[in-house]
């Protein structure tokens, strides 16, 4: 038998499909991938080393364009690691606004993920439904900071800004709308032939797989492990929610599209009950002006859209951090790639990074 | 002679005379085709302005291209740091004649707030001519039809745009 080369095709840093700047090496074998190599790199802008130049209350904003499509997210992973230094107490107020906005921030961002998945497989409308509904979250922050995405709001100590009534009832209406939402989505491209034929059983992370490499976030639970750190680790006040996390069975494409499906409904759910039981009260903690925590270190990790987001400060006792390390989900579960894409054929390669979801302001930090 | 004298008098109404290249910068203005090149958060901005409520399509941008050679537009959205310069320096060269460029947000303007990070490109006109700059961090959609709509202007009267500089 006639023995053939290795074709090895170069995608990125200029492809529509991979999310940003990722570039990918894929060997091929006719149209079977049997290798691909992840490069990256391409927007490395240093953010851990100038958090060493900036004071603990300009580091914030990195921390936004870190992960750009879920701010809030990140802006509380980084406060909660301050405060644990410093040992500031959040008013129970901040501590639901700061639920609400990280849920709704949870929403708009698999928004994104379901408009890019879709438009990578070559449904241009989904993409257009998914960010009409996403403009509806974005109003949202526009009313509390006044900001679309990179918000800057989770400030140490709690929130930069009361929730005006206005928000709150603009908020309710939000989530009365997510199930009709969802339902729009379902009968627009769930039950859709091609799009099952193309997830279902394509690039499977195994329960084992998934553990070794140390993934987390909705491509864990994809595969089975009931791992969330909001249930496993709580902070914040989501001990006092009543939720679910959905979890899949194969840890195909398709159990990573329905997980985030799923992922919103329950983010209305526990936003509702927010809603419910917000406190009056500060919504602000006694910080000092200049803020100085004692020596030692830190680390706090919080559940980001992509999965476990955490925050290691070092302090040597200034008021600036004397290292910081991420610990950024996209990066980690972008080690997968290569396991998930062996074997597949080329074109289904863009239904596994879409589904993976990384975003390349984190992997490349 | 006047051109307009050559028109006989019956198809004054229905014939507008101009010169062929006027009509090429009309033309063009009005259907510019972006070439999609997303670096970091503006470019989710950019496609939020593509999208249904800010819908660039009125205004006949909507095509946005994933490969250089059929754009004539290179919106630069996000940080450009050095090892991304090299393939942007090609996609921009790859681009056909005549083309445009819109540095998009603080990044591309002088660094953003990465200016003093040391893998980061301080401005993107160290590298690439730039017609438009377009500040925000990131700009709103609103802004980015804006720029485009002076990218127009600058296109269609570009004597008008040298003498506003």
């Amino acid at each position: 038998m006639a023995q053939t080369e290795h074709y090895i095709l170069n995608m990125g840093p200029q492809h529509p499909s991979t999310h940003g700047v990722l570039r990918v090496k894929v060997e091929l074998d006719g149209e079977r991938i049997v290798h691909c190599t992840p490069v990256m790199g391409y927007l490395h802008r240093g953010i851990e080393k100038l958090m060493e130049s900036r004071t603990y209350t300009q580091c914030v904003p990195f921390t936004d364009r870190l992960d750009y499509v879920s701010s809030m997210n990140n802006n509380w992973a980084f406060c909660g690691a301050v405060e644990k230094l410093a040992g500031i107490e959040v008013p129970e107020r901040a501590e639901y606004i700061r639920v609400i906005c990280a849920e709704l921030n949870r929403i708009a961002s698999h928004q994104v993920f379901i408009g890019s998945l879709l438009i990578d497989l070559g449904a241009a409308t989904g993409m257009i439904y998914a960010f009409r509904d996403r403009e509806k979250v974005l109003d949202l922050f526009n009313i509390i900071c006044g900001a679309r995405m990179t918000c800057h709001y989770i400030r140490i100590g709690g929130v930069i800004k009361d929730a005006q009534d206005e928000f709150l009832k603009e908020t309710q209406k939000f989530v009365d709308y997510v199930p009709q939402m969802l339902q729009e989505y379902d009968n627009l491209f769930t039950g859709n032939e091609i799009f099952m034929e193309r997830l279902k059983g394509t690039s499977i992370i195994t329960k084992e797989d998934a553990l070794r490499f140390n993934m987390s976030g909705p491509n864990i639970r994809a595969s089975g492990h009931e791992y969330d750190i909001r249930k496993i680790d709580s902070y914040g006040v989501y001990d006092r929610f009543d939720f679910q996390v959905p979890t899949g069975t194969k840890g195909d494409n398709w159990d990573r599209y329905r997980i985030r499906f799923e992922e919103i409904r329950e983010s209305a759910r526990i936003i509702q009950q927010a809603l419910d039981s917000i406190p009056a009260g500060p919504y602000m903690a006694k910080v000092p002006k200049v803020l100085k925590p004692a020596k030692g270190d830190v680390y706090h990790r919080v559940e980001n859209t992509r999965g476990e987001l955490g925050f290691y400060i070092v302090s040597d006792g200034t008021t600036k951090p004397y290292r910081v390390h991420i610990h950024r989900p996209s990066f980690i579960n972008l080690q997968a790639l290569d396991t998930m894409c062996k074997g597949l054929l080329l074109a289904d390669a863009v239904a596994a990074y879409a589904t993976v979801d990384p975003l390349m302001g984190e992997v490349d930090c | 002679m006047e051109v307009v004298d050559i028109v006989p008098p019956e198809l004054k109404d229905n014939v507008i005379v101009t010169s062929v290249d006027a009509l090429f910068k009309w033309a063009r203005g009005n259907s510019i085709w972006p070439l999609s090149s997303g670096l970091a958060c503006c470019s989710i901005e950019m496609m939020c302005s593509a999208a249904a409520r800010f819908d660039l399509a009125r205004f006949g941008y909507e095509v946005f291209r994933s490969c250089p050679r059929q754009s004539d537009l290179l919106i630069v959205a996000g940080t450009l740091t050095w090892k991304m310069t090299p393939p942007l320096i090609r996609l921009y060269e790859e681009m056909p004649e005549p083309k445009y460029v819109i540095a998009m947000g603080n990044c591309n303007i002088g660094g953003g707030p990465f200016s003093d990070s040391y893998s980061v490109v301080k401005g993107l006109d160290q590298i690439l001519p730039v017609d438009i700059y377009l500040p925000g961090c990131p700009p709103r959609p609103e802004a980015l039809i804006d720029a485009m709509l002076k990218l127009k202007k600058k296109i269609q009267h570009p004597e008008v745009a040298r003498r506003a500089e």
